[in-house]
């Protein structure tokens, strides 16, 4: 069976959970379910998740990734917490904004501005 | 002449119904693409519509039965790609998707998979049966 290689980074910054995607080719089929599995277990720790999901490694998308990111994302709002994301790359938002998704989720340029958004 | 001018890509590729084959069939397309010149734009056009197009006649063409298998046709110079992917399934009528841009719809999980793949190419186009889409992305 081949190694699952680690998908994301997740770091704490006062009360925000971040997770950095960390492999460019991530965003395809197969490892959707990966990280949409490890990204929830995150939410299901915390009685009000705060997390910032920074797509700074991110050069593609599809329409499952967008699938994973409501389910986080309706998730996240079931338990009162807040979900943003950060560092989209100018090709990838465009994804977000055909599919009106921009409308949907908070979306911040940096994730310092991302983490500041939910304190 | 550019370089391009003298490389064409025509060939049938054909896989099971399994992600991981999906993948690497995506990985040799887009290889050849970036080979022959086309801009990132381009490029990841034709990989979102790929991967968009495989998933579908992998998980809702063939039901993700890997005995059943997709052939991808590739027609790609350095004007114009052409991919062709065909499942084994029943087909369907593209037009019974719904709009996954309406307001009702927008939280759904599922459904932009069509909708991505007209948004990035150039043409777009369904036999009648359903199990058979013809996309083109033009290198400009």
């Amino acid at each position: 069976m081949p190694e699952r290689s680690p998908r994301l980074k997740v770091s704490i910054e006062g009360r925000v959970t971040v997770v950095e995607l960390i492999d460019k080719k991530i965003l395809d089929e197969m490892s959707i379910s990966q990280i949409g599995e490890q990204v929830n277990a995150l939410v299901a720790r915390s009685d009000s998740p705060a997390m910032v999901v920074d797509f700074s490694n991110v050069g593609n998308m599809s329409s499952s990734a967008l699938g994973m990111l409501i389910t986080l994302h309706k998730r996240i709002r079931e338990k009162n917490g807040q979900l943003a994301l950060c560092c989209i790359q100018p090709g990838i938002y465009e994804v977000f904004a055909i599919t009106r998704l921009n409308e949907i989720f908070r979306i911040c340029s940096t994730r310092q501005e991302a983490i500041e958004s939910l304190n | 002449m550019r370089p391009g001018d003298l490389a064409r890509l025509a060939e049938k590729m054909v896989i099971p119904s399994d992600l991981e084959a999906a993948r690497g069939l995506q990985q040799q397309v887009l290889q050849r693409v970036r080979r022959l010149g086309y801009n990132d734009g381009c490029a990841f056009a034709i990989r979102l519509a790929l991967e968009e197009a495989l998933c579908n006649a992998i998980k809702h063409g063939n039901g993700m039965d890997r005995r059943k298998v997709v052939e991808v046709d590739c027609d790609i110079d350095a004007d114009r790609a052409v991919l062709t992917v065909t499942d084994q399934g029943r087909g369907f009528d593209p037009a019974s998707v719904p709009d996954p841009t309406a307001d009702e719809n927008l939280e759904k999980p599922t459904g932009r998979g069509i909708m991505l793949m007209r948004a990035f190419m150039d043409e777009v186009r369904f036999t009648e049966r359903g199990n058979q889409v013809r996309m083109l992305k033009l290198n400009r």
